[in-house]
């Protein structure tokens, strides 16, 4: 990762946030969390188009799963309902166990694909899981990009 | 005396958020302001279980089975959870847009809009979306500067988007929606069954003391048992009243649910009428709605409220106007039962919540719950969920 033009750390050590894109949310199939997997303009001379599809489509696999209504979410209701949802005091619920691997699962997109090509994705559910904010950064060195502070912060929850 | 080094205090996110909450036990604890209704509720179940505990199980637990005292503990520690529960977590609060991803938004709808000549009004921010083949309508939020979701609404008691909104509740002190929706349904449930419960036990408490000694002839040396007709009479009364608006109240989110339909939508007349859409939401099974709304997934809380703020964002995070967000563990607001509840003025939305519950807040004598227009029965007044306008 050293080797890497852009590590995570250096990211927003040498480089300065030139832009933010949002990816909205798709509601063709209810209230489900699903985003739109439509490619960005601002993103076309940074990442190919499949890698970011790839990225998006995983994510709503995650949030599919999680939001899943079957037997095991049926079982966990009963269950929760039956001890009056004390039971999350000591179990942690589907929903969370896969924000986890949502999260780790973000962190290594960013680390593999997103940072290398100066860019950042946001976790979902730091913007109340209505838009994917992707950060595009631009070197501090090179000319013709806007300064901002860089405020964004991809730590998971 | 040797200086004691005080650590330094933490800022938690949840003394930054917007909007009309209080919070409580350092950010766990997220309720709406006004609470004065919510401990006349407390104190109405506690008071009659308490009376009920007291007076009439040593008598039936003896003459007729224990079962009786511990089944009705039993169902009375659970209405509590699930009130406590209902009343102290997110209902699914929608966090306002930062700035950026507000001016992104603006800029989508100035690129959509075209030109506008000058002088002409702007039109409305609405966006289409299709969902299982039917058109609707999302519309724009000027207060937390989003496109609401589908379901969500603008709740103005609480000043907050909330997700799958059905009502503001004044007697659970807090907005219900996505999160805590089946917490208040088993709270009303589970409710209906206690009243019934303890009404149907006090008759029968009655019953067995006419038969055993005469009811009226109550020995004077016995002061426990002289006060027990008073306490009987108190817990019948209490009993009357709510099991007619919480059975209704049971029975009509029950109707809700098995359309998977919201009190707001309902309200508003989303879904019925010949020209309107139906309801894409629903699987058209009965059990299928009854399944997703009581045994759907639990949706975690995107409000970050004890997420601990960061040093440089302090200075640079507006601080919301007029949201005074209680800070204290043992010493909680007191209980506000003043009543205007401020209306936030916004154009084109027209769904603002009306402060009908500040009038209703002032009727103290009211013991029932607050019921939907559409409740039948023989009621005292019911006073109107506080959702929108009433569109009837």
């Amino acid at each position: 990762m050293a080797t890497e033009f852009h590590n995570l750390q250096e990211l927003r050590h040498s480089a300065s946030l030139a832009n933010k894109v949002f990816i909205q949310r798709d509601y063709s199939e209810g209230t489900v969390c699903k985003f739109q997997t439509k490619f960005p303009s601002e993103l076309d001379s940074r990442i190919e188009k499949t890698l970011f599809e790839d990225t998006v489509k995983t994510l709503n696999n995650y949030y599919a799963e999680a939001e899943k209504i079957g037997g095991h979410s049926y079982l966990e209701g009963c269950l929760a309902c039956i001890t009056a949802y004390l039971i999350f005091l000591c179990m942690e619920t589907r929903y969370e166990k896969v924000l986890k691997k949502i999260s780790r699962y973000i962190q290594e997109q960013n680390e593999k694909i997103y940072a290398p090509r100066g860019l950042l994705i946001t976790d979902p559910i730091e913007r109340g899981m209505r838009v994917i904010e992707i950060s595009i950064y631009e070197d501090r060195g090179s000319s013709g990009s806007s300064s901002g502070s860089s405020t964004t912060s991809s730590s998971g929850r | 005396m040797s200086a004691v080094m005080l650590p330094r205090k933490v800022t938690r996110k949840w003394e930054k958020l917007p909007g009309k909450n209080t919070f409580c036990c350092d950010g766990r604890v997220m309720m709406a302001r006004q609470k004065g209704v919510f401990y006349l509720t407390l104190f109405l179940i506690i008071g009659t279980c308490a009376l009920f505990f007291a007076f009439e199980c040593p008598y039936l637990a003896v003459h007729l089975s224990a079962a009786i005292p511990v089944f009705a503990v039993v169902l009375f520690l659970f209405v509590m959870a699930m009130l406590l529960r209902t009343s102290f977590s997110d209902p699914g609060v929608l966090p306002r847009a930062l700035p950026e991803e507000a001016n992104f938004i603006e800029m989508e709808i100035e690129a959509a809009n075209g030109n506008i000549q000058a002088g002409q009004r702007p039109p409305p921010r609405i966006r289409n979306v299709q969902i299982n083949n039917q058109i609707v309508k999302l519309k724009y939020c000027y207060t937390c500067k989003i496109f609401r979701p589908p379901r969500a609404s603008h709740c103005s008691i609480c000043d907050n988007c909330v997700d799958r909104f059905d009502h503001h509740c004044p007697w659970v002190g807090n907005c219900v929606g996505k999160r805590n929706y089946r917490y208040f349904y088993l709270f009303t449930l589970s409710l209906s069954l206690l009243t019934i419960y303890i009404f149907t036990f006090d008759i029968v408490h009655v019953a067995l003391r006419s038969v055993d000694s005469g009811f009226l002839n109550c020995d004077s040396g016995h002061c426990l048992v002289s006060l027990t007709p008073y306490c009987t009479v108190i817990e019948v009364l209490v009993c009357f009243f709510t099991l007619w608006s919480v059975v209704g109240l049971t029975g009509f989110h029950t109707y809700l649910i098995s359309l998977n339909q919201t009190t707001n939508e309902d309200i508003k007349g989303s879904w019925s009428g010949k020209n309107r859409v139906q309801n894409p939401y629903s699987h058209k099974n009965i059990m299928k709605n009854c399944c997703e709304v009581l045994c759907g997934p639990t949706y975690p809380s995107v409000l970050d409220r004890r997420g601990v703020m960061a040093e440089d964002s302090l200075s640079s995070t507006p601080s919301p106007p007029t949201s005074d967000v209680v800070a204290t563990k043992s010493n909680p607001v007191t209980p506000n039962t003043k009543t205007t509840a401020p209306l936030i003025p916004n154009e084109h939305t027209p769904d603002e919540a009306k402060p009908s519950i500040a009038a209703a807040a002032q009727k103290t004598t009211k013991e029932e719950k607050v019921s939907s227009p559409r409740d039948s029965g023989p009621k005292v007044s019911p006073a109107p969920i506080v959702v929108k306008e009433s569109a009837h």
